[in-house]
Formats: structure tokens, C-alpha cells, sequence
């Protein structure tokens, strides 16, 4: 039996006096020589559980030991012997990759010709050899992230923990990532990886699910997603009226989980419930399969199955422009000096469809999406909702569009009842159509109970549903989401997703950007940035297929974008050639 | 692990964060203005902008009664610099223009002037001035005073009947022979100057490292506290030396301050002071997580207290015991007397050497207490 890496018994930490604990009571082990994955919710306490572990928090209660420290007496001891990666990275921006490296030498007593053969395997593993001069601040996400891991692997340390390090980093450098984080295992080095993604929960020998504080589960995801098989199903051929499909399915008590992939609806059947059929499900030309189960499905069944709500779907039909589509992108191209951020982007969106701008960060994905919304102004081309251009019509083309940003952008010093006045005042509404706007969405997105607290400390799902209620105020039939639940735990997504599925019934037009796969298996159409470059449009089915091999006879819609995104490079190479 | 590796790890890790924390000054703008273009704006502002001395304040002056004798006082009134003057033989024409502030002050000459200066007997002239500025208000009353006098002398000069016993006055004023408040004030500006600077580039050094999540990583590395204000406090004394550079040449070359003391004493008294405000910039850094709460926390603390109790604008002996009392421990007013004593007296020990030893007493203090409430975690 090897003694485990950390230790953690009856630990708990309060930040603040009257705030709730950011950790319960948790206890916990850490295996040496594998990789354990801390997944969780955003403010499920996976930060502070790493913070706790790397001796840079003060334990509230209990005790946690690092490779035989105390965290509490011994910090200095833990910080020699373990390699930590914080959120974002911890690198010096206006430092090269070289500088960075040797300050971390330094610091960690890596010297002489130890240094010269670390730094030799380090920027090798990290294929970071040809940009030792570049400032990291100058580097991609994905390098950074591999810049970072390097810092904290410089001593070879025996435990290294890894806060978040896939977020903002494109699927392809997480692929990398991934692959080096097993080479280190190989090594016998213990791994903790935390993440908000749960696929990559899948990657891991171990895993701890945490929420608000607590482990909900601990041990092989395999078997967590084994206690499910057999209840997961996934629906075909239910064409346009999917959306529907899916709220009424999600009614049933039978069915505890559901969610869109693609053209497809995958649901989750209720502990001893039976088999969904056509019938059951009240769509007689559809094709039912039972589909092996992932982690998600496997987390959403173990927190209960989504939260069911009648969803009344907010507003009227918006009123038809016919002979324009609602959305369109004629070769918006948009230069920063030398630079093309966006190069001869073209594409349209049909009404009621939903479609996903997907691409790494750094693509040209938001700077394509700050023209659609009017704030970027194209150096050629045009955006255009419902046939008005942005710039030559632009009062009139942001009436008719509601925009809802990635960041939380309410006040949150105001109640929500004047969250929303202040918002439908913008919206240049006053007297009884204020009112009544206001009125309609408390309704429709259910906000009454909080009516009167700070928009603030609410939790995450209802600021989801304030922000997306403030962006709809004024009716428009076009809404525009910038990665709307990136980071955001499963329920929280379902639900929001249940919103937008509900307006796009009644017409709406959704345009979202995302670097995230599962939002984008809600959209009916993706286009596929990269460098600039729109490289793919279609359905992600469609996309999927294109990519289809011997290799990977399934391929998911990651596995699609990084083989496009493989292929359009080759492709400049060739042309280069 | 010997006491011997422990020792040489802490000085590669002091040389490695002083290396790191310069790289970071010679490549950040932010630093640069810090230490070279706000001071050498702040010395041109105090030292062009402010002075108290007065040159051609607007008068309304009013003869009652022409004659050779008043006439004879206006024109000396007239060809001071002092007073930029516009006649009249009614008071009243100048009572609105004194209420709107365009004029600083009336002065009249009565009807009587002339029988009353044959009489020898008060002089016959009032002055009236704006006394919601008692500043230019005690300069006008002054002036006139003056003026006064010089020409009642010139006259018994011309009339060679100077009075017998009469005391002669030849007033010496030494190291600022020409009364020019700018030589007091450039040395003041430069102590103001450097608190502000001083505490600023610490402060915000430290918190930059907070808001781009960049101590987590170095926390989680070996370094120890002190290790970590030794690599903060070291580029940044360097980069306070080279402002104090700019101060001194600017002062030297472009205002014409004399420097009396040596250069040596100057240096070395700055040093002193210089740890006193990198200090307090630490401490500041301590409490401060953001860039915007440091530089609002660095003009609370170090130049706010500085530009009010360092003495050089305000006299800190008419204020109120409590303020006065509270001067005692603003680490400016020592700097402020030194300062001004280096350049127009010279190396007077006897200012000079409690001065430092106040400073000294001050650093250690500050010192201390950054290096007790510097986090070695995050919370």
C-alpha cells in the first residue's frame, strides 16, 4: 500500500465570518501515479480545495497533509516538493519564456548543468524551443498553458496540481496537454487537474466531484458512468420540431435528463423507468438508440436529473422582414495594421435557426462578432439583421438585435427589480410599455421570488436568466449570445438552453459565439473560424461525417473540428510549399 | 540541507526576483512615467506654477486732489513692478470693479494729501483691499507701505534734511539674499515629489502582482518574505535614485537653486528617505489587492500628509496643536528641512543629523511592519 500524495480530513475553509463555507467538512485522499480530476460547478470550491492543498490558504478546520506536511506548519516545506499551476498561469507577461523559466529556476534552486538538462527535456516536452525569446504575454493560450506547466514542473516535483488549465485554451492544445499530463504519470508523478469541463472527467483514473463545497462522488468515473448504462437513449430523425420534441419529452417523469446534440436529442431514463419508445414519446417517425452513457450524463443523474419547470415562452412572434434573412455576413473583413482579424467572412442565418460561430481563442471568432453587433466597424464587408447594415442603419439594425455578453454585465449593487427598469429604459421604453415589458419577463423567465434583492449574490443561474431577460426587453427577434454557459455547471446550462430553445420556437434568431463543444451541439448550423478564416459551414452532423475514418468511425464534434482545423493547415502548408 | 545551500538559495532567489523585478521596470511604460515624467511635471508645476511673491497686481488708485506732491507719489507707485495701476479721481468708479474681483485692492489718496505731508503728519492714504484674499490683500498693504516709505526718504534724501537720530535700517537676509520663494519651494516640491513616487512604485508593484494572479505561482515557489521585499525595494531604490537625478539637475539647471551642501550629503540624505517611502509603499502593498486601490491609497497616505504637514507651503506652526502634533510623523517634513537646508545653507549637521535619525528610526519601522504583515498566503 503507497501512502497517498495529500491527505485531507474534516477540512473546512470560511472566508468570511457570516459568508457559507467555501469547503465542508470535505475528507479526502490523493493516489500517487495517476491523475485525480477535481470537477465541479463554477463556486463548487475547487480553487480553494487546490489553494488548500498547495499551502497557500489557511485551513479553517481540520487537517490536510502533503507528502507528509503539515499545510498548516510546514508551507515551506510543501512549496519546495510540489509543482502548482494557478488559474491563468502565474507567468510575467512582460517577461520572454526564457526569462520566465530561470526566474522559476532560481526561485526553485534548480542550477548548473540539473538546469541546463531540465530546461533542455522541458522546452522540448513543450515544443517551446523556437519561441524562447517571445514575451509570454506575446504567446497563444495554448502556449502559455504549456509555458506555465513547465514552471511548475521545473523540479520534478512529486505532486503537481493544475488549477483549471484547459480554460481558454482550444481543444487541440488541451488534446496536448492531455498527452503530456500522461507522460508525467508514466513518471510516477500524482496529478490533480480541476475542471468545469466534464468530459474531461473521463481522462482521469480518479475523480472527485465537488459541489458547493462537498464531494458528491469519489473513485473511477468509469464506474460512475457504469451505473447508468443502458438508460441512456439518444432520439433521431425529429427534424424541425426537435425543440418541441425535447420540452415535452422532458415532462415526462420517466425521462430525468435531456439535452440537443446536434439533430439529435439524448435523454436519460428515470432508475427503473422503461424504455423510451415512439409512442411513449409521442413522435411516431423517430428512431430511438440506446447509446453508451458519458460522465455528464452520469453527474446530472446523480444531482437528480434537471430541474423541471414549464417553461412559458416570453413575448409574441417577432414580426417577418420578408425577403431578407434575419442575419447576414457579407465578407466582413476587419484589419488591424498588418494583421487580419477577420478575413472575408460570409455566411446567413435563416429564422429560428440557432447558429455558432466556433473557433479556438484568438481566432477572429469576437472580432467577427463585434462587427455583427455594431461595436467594430468593418474595414470591407457588411453585417446586416434583417437587411439593415450595422453602420448605415445602425439605430435601427440594434433595435431589432438583443445582446447578451459572456461576463455577467448587470449591476450589481441593483436589485433586480431595477436591473431590469434601468434595462428596459435603455431600451428607450417608458410608461405603461415599461411596465409591461418588465412585467412580461418576470413572468415568463420566473423572477418574482427575488424580485427585490441585489443582482449581485444571486446565485449563477438566476443572473443567467436576469441578464438573458434584460437582453430580450425590448422584443427582438435576433439575440446574440457571446459564449452564454462557458464555465457554467450542467443544470445551469440545461436551463438556460431550455429559454433559448423555447424562443427559437416562436422564431427567434440566435446567433452564439463559443470555443466550447457542447454549446455548440445545441446549434442547428456551426461555422468554423480559424486564423480569420470561416474554413467550414454546416450542420455539426454534417461536419462530423466529413471527418469520418477508419480511425474514428464515431467521430465527436471535437475530434471534427480539430481534424478540419488539422486539414486547413496542411492545406496552407501545401499552398506555401 | 545545510545552513550553507540555504544561504546561497536565498541569495540567488533575491538576485533572481531583482533581476526579474528590473526587466520588468526597463519594459514597463508605467514605471518610466512614474519615475521620470510625473516628478519632472510635478517640478515644473509647483516651480513655475506656484509663487508667493507678487508681481503687478491690479490696482485702482485715486487722487481726490492733484498736486505736485501726489502726483509725485503716483509716479513711484506706478514704475514699481508691483502694481499694475489704473487712475481715476472717484472712488466710486473702482467699488465694482474691487466686488468682482478685478481689481486686488483701491488705494487713495485723500484731498488733504498735500497739507498733511507739509504737516508731517499721518500719511494721508488709505488702502483698501479684496480681504476674501488675505494673501494678495497683505501684499497690497504691504507694498503700499513700502512704496511709501522709499519715497518719503527719497524725498528727504533730495531735500538732504535727513533727520537727526533717525534709525537707518539695512535689513540682511541671509541664504536667500533675493527673497525668491522659489528657492524654497523647488526643494519642497522635490521631497513632495519624491514621498509620492517613492511609495507609488512600490505600491503598485506589489499589487500588479495581485491582479494578474502572478503571486499565486511565486507564493507556491520557496521564496520567503523577506526575500520578496529585498527583490521589490532593491530596482526600485535604483529607479528612485535616477528621479531624484532629474529633480536635482532640474533643479540646478532650470530653476538656478544653489546647491550650498555637497552632493554626497544629498545623495546619501535621499537614500535615507527614499527607504522611508518604499516602505510605506510596502505597507500600502500589504493591504491593497488592485493597482486603483494602491495609487488612491499612496495619495492618501504619502502625498496628501506630505503636501499639507511638510511645511514648504503651509506653516506648520500656526496651525492647531492636534495637526501640529500629527506632523511630527510625516516622514516629509524631515526630508523638506534637509532638503532645504543641503541647498541654500549647506551640510549643517545640526539640521541635518536628527533629521536622518528620525528617517532612519522611521524605514525601520515601516520595514518592520511590512515584513510582519506581508502574506506568505493568499487569504
Amino acid at each position: 500500500m503507497v501512502s497517498p500524495l495529500v491527505s485531507i480530513e474534516g477540512l473546512s475553509k470560511v472566508f468570511a465570518p457570516n459568508a457559507p463555507a467555501a469547503i465542508q467538512a470535505l475528507t479526502t485522499e490523493i493516489k500517487a501515479g495517476q491523475v485525480t480530476g477535481l470537477v465541479g460547478p463554477d463556486g463548487a470550491g475547487k480553487t480553494t480545495l487546490m489553494r488548500l492543498m498547495a499551502a497557500l490558504l489557511e485551513p479553517t478546520e481540520g487537517r490536510i497533509a502533503v507528502l507528509g506536511h503539515d499545510a498548516r506548519s510546514e508551507a515551506t516545506a510543501i512549496h519546495d516538493e510540489i509543482g502548482y499551476m494557478p488559474q491563468r498561469f502565474g507567468l510575467y507577461e512582460d517577461l520572454s519564456v526564457m526569462e520566465n523559466l530561470t526566474l522559476y529556476a532560481d526561485l526553485r534552486g534548480v542550477v548548473g548543468d540539473e538546469r541546463k538538462a531540465t530546461f533542455e527535456r522541458l522546452l522540448a516536452f513543450t515544443d517551446l524551443a523556437r519561441f524562447t525569446d517571445r514575451l509570454a504575454g506575446a504567446l497563444s493560450g495554448g502556449m502559455k498553458q504549456k509555458l506555465g506547466l513547465a514552471c511548475a514542473m521545473l523540479k520534478s516535483p512529486k505532486l503537481l496540481l493544475l488549477d483549471e488549465p484547459s480554460v481558454g485554451v482550444d481543444p487541440i492544445s488541451r488534446r496536448e496537454l492531455w498527452k503530456m499530463v500522461y507522460s508525467l504519470i508514466d513518471h510516477g508523478v500524482g496529478v490533480v487537474w480541476s475542471t468545469a469541463y466534464l468530459d474531461e472527467a473521463e481522462n482521469c483514473a480518479e475523480v472527485i466531484v465537488l459541489n458547493e463545497g462537498r464531494v458528491l462522488f469519489q473513485g473511477d468515473p468509469k464506474a460512475m458512468t457504469a451505473g447508468i448504462s443502458g438508460r441512456v437513449f439518444q432520439v433521431h430523425g425529429a427534424g424541425a420540431d426537435r425543440r418541441s420534441l425535447l420540452a415535452r419529452t422532458l415532462a415526462s417523469p420517466d425521462i430525468i435528463d435531456g439535452v440537443m446534440q446536434g439533430e439529435a436529442i439524448r435523454l436519460v431514463t428515470a432508475e427503473g423507468a422503461a424504455e423510451p419508445t415512439p409512442q411513449s414519446i409521442g413522435a411516431s417517425s423517430v428512431v430511438i438508440n440506446n447509446v453508451p452513457p458519458r460522465f455528464e450524463d452520469a453527474f446530472v443523474a446523480m444531482l437528480g436529473g434537471q430541474p423541471k419547470r414549464t417553461l412559458t415562452a416570453p413575448g409574441r412572434q417577432p414580426e417577418r422582414h420578408d425577403g431578407h434573412a434575419p442575419v447576414e455576413a457579407k465578407s466582413l473583413t476587419r484589419r488591424f495594421g498588418d494583421f487580419t482579424a477577420a478575413d472575408h467572412i460570409t455566411f446567413e442565418i435563416a429564422r429560428g435557426e440557432i447558429f455558432g460561430l466556433l473557433g479556438p481563442n484568438g481566432a477572429g471568432k469576437s472580432t467577427t462578432f463585434k462587427m455583427m453587433c455594431g461595436l467594430l466597424r468593418p474595414t470591407e464587408g457588411a453585417a446586416l439583421v434583417d437587411g439593415l447594415d450595422l453602420y448605415m442603419a445602425p439605430s435601427a439594425a440594434r433595435a431589432r438585435l438583443g445582446y447578451m455578453a459572456q461576463k455577467f454585465s448587470l449591476y450589481g449593487d441593483l436589485s433586480v427589480a431595477q436591473n431590469l427598469d434601468f434595462f428596459a429604459g435603455a431600451y428607450g421604453l417608458s410608461g405603461a410599455k415599461r411596465r409591461e415589458a418588465v412585467a412580461r419577463v418576470i413572468d415568463a423567465f420566473d423572477l418574482k421570488a427575488k424580485l427585490h434583492q441585489n443582482a449581485g449574490g444571486l446565485p449563477l443561474g438566476f443572473k443567467q436568466r436576469l441578464a438573458l431577460s434584460c437582453a430580450i426587453m425590448h422584443e427582438p427577434p435576433v439575440l446574440f449570445l457571446d459564449e452564454p454557459t462557458s464555465g457554467v455547471d450542467p443544470l445551469t446550462r440545461r436551463e438556460f438552453w431550455g429559454y433559448i430553445n423555447a424562443m427559437v420556437g416562436r422564431g427567434v434568431t440566435i446567433m452564439v459565439t463559443t470555443h466550447f463543444m457542447d454549446e455548440a451541439e445545441y446549434c442547428d448550423r456551426v461555422g468554423l473560424i480559424y486564423r480569420g478564416k470561416c474554413i467550414a459551414i454546416d450542420t455539426p452532423e454534417a461536419l462530423q461525417a466529413s471527418v469520418k475514418s477508419k480511425e474514428l468511425p464515431h467521430p465527436t464534434l471535437e475530434d471534427a473540428f480539430i481534424a478540419l482545423v488539422e486539414a486547413h493547415d496542411l492545406r496552407q502548408q501545401q499552398a506555401a510549399a | 540541507m545545510s545552513t550553507i545551500s540555504v544561504r546561497s538559495g536565498r541569495w540567488r532567489r533575491i538576485r533572481a526576483l531583482v533581476v526579474k523585478e528590473s526587466l520588468q521596470v526597463v519594459r514597463d511604460p508605467s514605471s518610466f512615467v512614474v519615475a521620470f515624467v510625473l516628478p519632472a511635471l510635478l517640478l515644473f508645476l509647483f516651480g513655475f506654477g506656484i509663487t508667493f511673491d507678487a508681481t503687478r497686481i491690479k490696482v485702482g488708485l485715486v487722487v481726490e486732489e492733484p498736486t505736485p506732491e501726489s502726483q509725485e507719489f503716483v509716479a513711484s507707485l506706478s514704475n514699481t513692478r508691483y502694481f499694475d495701476v489704473r487712475q481715476s479721481s472717484s472712488r466710486l468708479s473702482f467699488v465694482d470693479d474691487l466686488s468682482a474681483g478685478k481689481i486686488s485692492g483701491i488705494i487713495v489718496l485723500s484731498g488733504d494729501f498735500t497739507e498733511r505731508l507739509a504737516r508731517g503728519d499721518t500719511a494721508g492714504v488709505q488702502v483698501i483691499t479684496d480681504g476674501s484674499d488675505p494673501n494678495t490683500a497683505g501684499l497690497v498693504t504691504g507694498y503700499v507701505q513700502g512704496a511709501w516709505q522709499s519715497w518719503q526718504s527719497q524725498r528727504n534724501f533730495a531735500s538732504a534734511a535727513s533727520a537727526p537720530g533717525q534709525i537707518d535700517v539695512q535689513p540682511r537676509f541671509w541664504f536667500n539674499p533675493e527673497l525668491e520663494s522659489r528657492r524654497l519651494l523647488v526643494p519642497g516640491s522635490i521631497s513632495l515629489i519624491m514621498m509620492m513616487m517613492g511609495s507609488l512604485l512600490t505600491a503598485l508593484v506589489v499589487s500588479r502582482e495581485w491582479e494578474r494572479g502572478t503571486i499565486e505561482a511565486l507564493l507556491a515557489t520557496p521564496v520567503g518574505t523577506l526575500e520578496f521585499i529585498i527583490g521589490k525595494l532593491v530596482p526600485n531604490f535604483i529607479l528612485g535614485l535616477c528621479a531624484m537625478t532629474v529633480c536635482v539637475l532640474a533643479a540646478l539647471f532650470v530653476f538656478d537653486i544653489p546647491l550650498r551642501g555637497s552632493l554626497i550629503v544629498l545623495v546619501g540624505f535621499t537614500a535615507v528617505f527614499l527607504a522611508v517611502a518604499l516602505s510605506l509603499g510596502l505597507l500600502i502593498s500589504t493591504v491593497a489587492r488592485t493597482q486603483f486601490v494602491a495609487s488612491q491609497m499612496a495619495m492618501l497616505v504619502a502625498f496628501l500628509p506630505g503636501l499639507y504637514f511638510s511645511g514648504f507651503l503651509f506653516e506648520i506652526a500656526s496651525m492647531p496643536a492636534p495637526l501640529r502634533a500629527f506632523s511630527v510623523i510625516v516622514p516629509a517634513k524631515y526630508y523638506v528641512r534637509g532638503l532645504q537646508t543641503i541647498f541654500l545653507a549647506g551640510d549643517i549637521g545640526s539640521v541635518l543629523i536628527p533629521c536622518t535619525l528620525i528617517l532612519v528610526f522611521m524605514s525601520t519601522v515601516l520595514f518592520v511592519l511590512t515584513a510582519r504583515n506581508t502574506r506568505q498566503r493568499l487569504d
